[in-house]
């Protein structure tokens, strides 16, 4: 090549260095348009996309189901933006800062599905003023919205799904006393999501007298043959399972590969959709997960969403798909998003929201019986009901089992017991709030 | 006609010694710096800053440490994002239990401390030599990885593992807007780069440079290779570490293990291949191009409108990525600053080439 060619690439580089400052031009012109904008960080690509793709296109659906039917939340179109984040954290934070301004009055809420990323965005959500709703993940102590003003675990942490774990296995031995001298592994996520439930189960163990046996299985979870071999070795009478993407649907294979019986195998609400346990088919059978808020199935919204959206074809995913576990917990993360705008929009009039009035409306949930109804959800959901001191609104999960094709709820309603979790999230809020030297708002003083 | 050194003469070995002796280029460079200080900082908008400019400095910063080791002491590291975690780390725990300590001194101390570990993983180096050694690295990638994400006491025993850091100030001076940041990071990237340059082409870089060359002459005319490899490590480390706790306090603010995992090392090694090896430009160059070419190419298809699905753009983005790769490495293997110098010298010939 010579070097007319060369200089050519130079000036092709060039214009890459262009194109890059060529994004400040683009800054969001600031239309007054009648818009509340969602933005939307997804996973579509990467280890963690047969689970992040349908909960994105549960989330997007509901979304347009929204425009469609009832013309957006009161009459304020919906508009939403896609971003890939590829489970990364630092492709997170980009995607944040990408689509924090969008749209007249800035993003309503953000909904990462991811754990570490949930983390980054504590830390910039509050500078920021816009919300985070974290539907059963990201930080547990961030129940405490005295201290974690912008969190909104709505619905379930992961102290819950461990406490209510620990019940079920109690309750199936005949009283929570009989766990004594039992053994328990947790095969986990060595990530912050992986890491979240240790302290409660360790708190619990030292309560009720079982052995902990923690197994950590490093990032994306496609080896995992030491792991099962400890549990060979060890033979824990119980294993939770707190994976996610590949890693789930790993853990059961070799489960089956080891004969550990499936049935006293249990797997967090991340590890029981569909792409877990279809890749070993009939032989999870008996593999049973926690579910919490949207269990498999179809309701009264789901025929909306098939007749305003995919009829239309206006749909992500495809019409055979809506209804699995993760696509619906996609939608009712949606629909909290929506209900906390409509809650807002009751105080600060039908207009476009800002992230900051749109909190309020988050920390003044109210949905119950009545509302889930009417919204459709029916046996999707349990009421919530949160406030400053109580960002999540509901402490409640049941139990499913996988019987070879498909989910089947096999238990009743747990609560988790708050007695135990609560000391856990105030020490651990307080430890956050004398971190970043934040001064807690005094709940008693909230409107 | 405008590049030509013609008429500029040298009178005395300073100015022969100068680091940029040509006029043209000194003006260009002090241009180019002032716009970086007092132009940048009103022209850019938030996004720019947080999402491209904050992270290529602090990469570029990092890719210049991990330069000086593997393109200018010739000894190949994949274990430098390791380094990088114990600059954040140590940066952390000296902000978290050392009270009223200033965030410069706690970085500098936290490149002293990588710097250590760097040395005490550059031991093997002075037995082994290329792939070999890449391979020692490697076990300081793995050996790091697992100490953080094990030892409880340096996370300050947060149950996720998962740390977090307050707004910094300096000297009552909050780094709390994007702007803000981007002028300390430029900072403190001016200071590095114009030591990292003294010192390549001081004795220091020069024994480096022997040793990278044939190790054995070096050694015959007087360079002892203990010396020249350890310091090597030590300075690299040192950058890497600085860079790791930038990348967590100003850049991050809460991070994990996993964010300073092989992946990153990797990505350290390609900045200096594409960039340049043995070539400070170089770091800049490869830093901006892994930093903000998949971002861009994340965004063309809609600013061209294109109705892509998320998943297709960001395949594709990868694919072109990765093809842009390839290309740059067979047109010039020797990295876009070796593109820049050609562009240079037909600069000085235009427009009357031979």
């Amino acid at each position: 090549m010579d070097l007319a060619a060369k200089a050519r690439l130079l000036a092709v580089s060039a214009g890459t260095v262009a194109a890059v400052i060529s994004i400040t031009a683009s800054a969001p012109a600031l239309a007054q348009a009648k818009e509340q904008f969602f933005p939307m960080l997804v996973y579509r690509t990467g280890p963690y996309a047969p689970n992040g793709v349908p909960f994105a296109n549960g989330y997007g659906d509901y979304l347009r189901l929204i425009d469609a039917r009832d013309g957006g939340i009161n009459g304020v179109k919906i508009t939403y933006e896609e971003c890939e984040t590829g489970y990364a954290t630092d492709r997170g934070v980009e995607c944040y800062e990408r689509l924090k301004n969008k749209g007249p009055t800035g993003a309503t809420v953000f909904q990462p599905l991811s754990t570490g990323i949930t983390f980054a965005l504590t830390d910039k959500a509050p500078r920021d003023k816009i919300p985070l709703i974290t539907a059963g993940y990201g930080r547990a102590d961030s129940v405490d919205g005295s201290v974690f003003t912008w969190n909104f675990p709505l619905g379930g942490t992961y102290w819950d799904a461990a406490d209510i774990l620990v019940q079920h296995v109690g309750k199936k031995l005949g009283g929570l006393d009989k766990l004594k001298g039992k053994k328990i592994a947790l095969v986990y996520h060595d990530s912050p999501y992986g890491k979240e439930p240790i302290p409660l189960l360790q708190k619990r163990a030292s309560m009720l007298g079982f052995d902990l046996l923690l197994l950590p299985v490093t990032h994306p979870g496609v080896e995992q043959s030491a792991t099962w071999l400890q549990i060979r070795q060890q033979r824990p009478d119980y294993v939770f399972l707190w994976g996610w993407g590949v890693m789930n649907s790993t853990s059961i294979k070799q489960a089956v590969a080891t004969g550990y019986p499936l049935e006293q195998m249990y797997g967090v609400w991340w590890s029981g959709a569909e792409p877990d346990v279809l890749p070993a088919g009939k032989d999870a059978k008996g593999y049973n997960a926690l579910v919490f808020l949207a269990p498999a199935g179809q309701g009264a919204v789901h025929k909306d969403i098939i007749k305003y959206v995919y009829d239309k074809g206006q749909g992500t995913g495809k019409k055979e798909d809506v209804g699995e576990v993760l696509y619906n917990r996609g939608m009712v993360s949606a629909m909290m998003a929506v209900e906390g705008v409509k809650r807002a929009q009751a105080k600060f009039g039908k207009k476009p929201l800002t992230g900051e009035q749109v909190r309020w409306g988050l920390e003044h949930l109210a949905i119950d019986e009545a509302t889930i109804k009417k919204l459709g959800f029916e046996g999707f959901m349990e009421p919530i009901h949160t406030s400053c001191a109580n960002h999540e609104g509901a402490h409640a999960a049941a139990i499913e089992t996988w019987d070879g094709t498909k989910w089947h709820v096999t238990s009743g309603v747990y609560q988790s017991d708050m007695s135990v979790i609560e000391p856990i999230i105030k020490e651990s809020a307080a430890k956050y709030a004398a971190e970043n030297k934040l001064t807690p708002r005094d709940c008693s003083k909230e409107g | 006609m405008l590049y030509r050194e013609n008429g500029q003469f040298k009178s005395s070995y300073r100015q022969d010694e100068a680091l940029l002796p040509i006029a043209q280029d000194r003006y260009f460079v002090l241009g180019l710096i002032a716009f970086a200080y007092l132009g940048v900082p009103y022209l850019a908008s938030n996004y720019l800053f947080l999402s491209i400019l904050n992270p290529f400095l602090i990469m570029a910063l990092a890719a210049m440490g991990l330069n000086l080791l593997v393109g200018y002491c010739g000894q190949i590291s994949i274990g430098h994002a390791a380094f990088m975690s114990v600059g954040a780390y140590a940066a952390y725990n000296l902000m978290l239990r050392v009270p009223h300590l200033n965030f410069l001194v706690a970085l500098v101390l936290a490149g002293l401390i990588a710097a250590l570990v760097g040395m005490l993983f550059g031991i093997p180096s002075l037995r082994i030599k290329g792939l070999y050694l890449a391979v020692a690295t490697l076990a300081a990638q793995f050996f790091i990885d697992w100490l953080f994400a094990r030892v409880k006491w340096f996370t300050d025993y947060a149950s996720s593992g998962s740390v977090s850091t307050p707004v910094l100030s300096l000297f009552g001076w909050q780094l709390n807007s994007p702007a803000r940041k981007y002028l300390f990071l430029l900072a403190v990237v001016t200071v590095f780069t114009l030591l990292a340059k003294n010192l390549v082409r001081g004795h220091i870089g020069r024994a480096w440079m022997a040793m990278r060359d044939m190790d054995v002459a070096a050694e015959v005319i007087g360079i002892r290779p203990v010396y020249a490899k350890l310091t090597a490590f030590a300075v690299s480390s040192f950058y890497v570490g600085v860079a790791g706790a930038l990348w967590g306090f100003v850049y991050l603010g809460s991070w994990e293990p996993l964010a300073f995992n092989i992946t990153l090392s990797l990505n350290l090694l390609f900045m200096i291949i594409i960039g340049g090896m043995g070539s400070i430009l170089g770091s800049f160059f490869g830093a901006l191009f892994i930093v903000a070419l998949p971002i861009v190419l994340d965004r063309v298809p809609a600013w061209l409108g294109a109705p892509l699905s998320t998943a297709m753009a960001s395949h594709l983005a990868s694919m072109i990525f990765g093809v842009l790769i390839v290309f740059f490495l067979i047109v010039e293997p020797h990295g876009l600053a070796r593109l820049w110098a050609i562009g240079k010298e037909k600069l000085r010939l235009w427009p009357f080439p031979h």
